[in-house]
């Protein structure tokens, strides 16, 4: 690790003195490589009013500084969105789940291996350096929204749970002010900046997730497939919540995991399914609109076919069509 | 700079490097050697230890971030003299090959069945208000620590010995 100057925060003022840090799963894992090396860090943990998770309005604010195992554990989160429990429960080891937080889980970096290995070049380490997945190994990477510069996919569980959940993102800047990003709206694609990786400028701090009022009634489900049972990153996933009326679909959010830079979501999708019988047909047409012809690197190909039938047996699971076994699938009080 | 931190109820001052993560301050600072490296990265979950009485990897912590915690290391559970359930357990039912990720195995188990006893739920529960000590549970509960001999069922055995004898 590269020396660096350790500030502890004491007012929101004093986090554009350097690096922020909180729970540190992530960045310390990535200084001890030297992938990130700052000059100094800045300890916002001792910050108040981060840690609490409040009811507004009908929905919740979720501080930044609370843990992922603090939110999984929440009343009020496994009754009215159990995605987001269940998202969070498939992510990590319960070690890391009681150190990271929610604002940092949104801002974790690409696990590319490229990325990791500073003897490769890599655009999103070093702007313009060139990318080494490109004709490399990289069953990991991204099948949608890639560029020339970067194929990496984001890792993220619990950002995937909180786009199909339409959460926001709270920031504050060094001018005082907060405003509110949606999560589809707070990532940006790796286009000719793959370092450039959201919307959040120098100064920022989130400073809260904030959760819509839930939806009673609609089953939900958080699908991750990974190499192993536990403790590994997905290489594809599905959060979804489905409404329906009888057999008939009538509102649906789906964002998926593990296959674009930030979690994806397709609105064709969602309006082919809506307002739609669930049927098996529906769903191979679904995914014909979903999945696309050919994939960015030839290691990704694979992730089509995975992507195709994770999708399938997921909307069967969600509507019924089939048995909703598993313990990945909840129902909204 | 310095960093106090309270070690199985003892309070250390501990004049440090910035970079000195909470792992090297146990072992090399305050000698206590029985929390182990391992990848140092917080993979493999041999660096165990409770951070106001919750499981992390002290690797992934910086000391300086510490100030005024309390941390429980596996000299804090139990001694030669007077073991802990999950130290007998672990000897009962021989959980262990080479002993390396043992310190780290018996910390997160303790933490574990506390978890599971406030009710916290795992990614294999059926339903996210109840689960009970199964062997499926215990095997995802405690993914994060690896063994590389693989003694994961005798790990695992002992693990819910000792549960019935807290009970």
């Amino acid at each position: 690790m590269r020396n660096f100057e350790y500030h502890l925060a004491s007012s929101f003022k004093d986090v554009t003195n350097g690096q922020i840090i909180a729970g540190g799963t992530n960045l310390l894992d990535l200084m001890k490589i030297q992938v990130m090396a700052p000059d100094a860090l800045v300890d916002i943990t001792r910050l108040d009013g981060l840690s609490d998770i409040q009811v507004e309005g009908k929905g919740l604010r979720i501080g930044a500084l609370v843990t992922n195992t603090a939110l999984a554990n929440d009343a009020r989160v496994k009754a009215g969105w159990p995605l987001l429990s269940r998202a969070i429960l498939a992510g990590a080891s319960a070690q890391i789940r009681n150190k990271a937080t929610t604002g940092g889980n949104l801002l974790q970096r690409t696990r590319c291996p490229y990325f990791y290995d500073t003897s490769q070049s890599c655009n999103k380490r070093n702007p313009g350096d060139g990318c080494a997945a490109k004709g490399g190994a990289g069953r990991m990477l991204a099948l949608f929204g890639t560029s020339e510069h970067c194929l990496a996919a984001h890792p993220s569980d619990m950002a995937v749970a909180l786009t199909a959940l339409e959460a926001e993102v709270e920031i504050y800047n060094a001018a005082r002010e907060t405003r509110r990003v949606r999560m589809q709206e707070f990532y940006q694609g790796p286009g000719s900046r793959p370092d450039v990786e959201n919307v959040l400028g120098k100064d920022d701090l989130i400073t809260a997730i904030v959760l819509p009022p839930p939806r009673s009634g609609e089953r939900q489900i958080y699908r991750k497939v990974r190499d192993r049972a536990s403790y590994a990153f997905a290489l594809v996933s599905i959060a979804g919540s489905v409404a329906m009326r009888g057999e008939t679909i009538t509102d649906l959010r789906l964002a998926y995991g593990s296959v674009a830079p930030h979690p994806w979501t397709d609105r064709d999708v969602a309006r082919i399914l809506k307002n739609q019988k669930a049927s098996n047909e529906l769903f191979q047409r679904a995914a014909d609109a979903l999945v696309p012809e050919t994939a960015p690197h030839p290691d990704t190909d694979y992730k089509r076919i995975l992507l195709r039938r994770t999708f399938i047996a997921t909307m069967r699971q969600l509507t019924g069509l089939s048995d909703p076994e598993g313990s990945d699938i909840a129902r909204t009080n | 700079m310095k960093t106090t931190i309270i070690v199985n109820g003892r309070l250390h001052d501990i004049e440090h490097d910035a970079r000195r993560t909470l792992l090297e301050t146990l072992r090399d600072d305050l000698d206590l050697a029985g929390t182990k490296k391992g990848c140092d990265h917080g993979q493999c979950g041999a660096c165990t230890v409770l951070l106001n009485g919750k499981r992390v990897n002290a690797c992934l912590c910086l000391t300086a971030m510490h100030d005024g915690d309390q941390i429980t290391t596996i000299e804090g559970i139990g001694s030669s003299e007077r073991l802990s359930a999950l130290q007998k357990a672990f000897i009962e039912k021989d959980g262990y090959q080479c002993g390396y990720c043992t310190p780290g195995q018996i910390m997160s188990a303790a933490a574990m069945l506390r978890e599971l006893r406030n009710g916290a739920p795992s990614y294999v529960s059926e339903d996210l208000e109840t689960s009970e000590l199964s062997d499926s549970e215990m095997a995802e509960r405690m993914s994060g620590n690896l063994c590389r001999c693989s003694a994961y069922p005798l790990i695992r055995e002992a693990i819910a010995m000792a549960a019935e004898v807290e009970k």
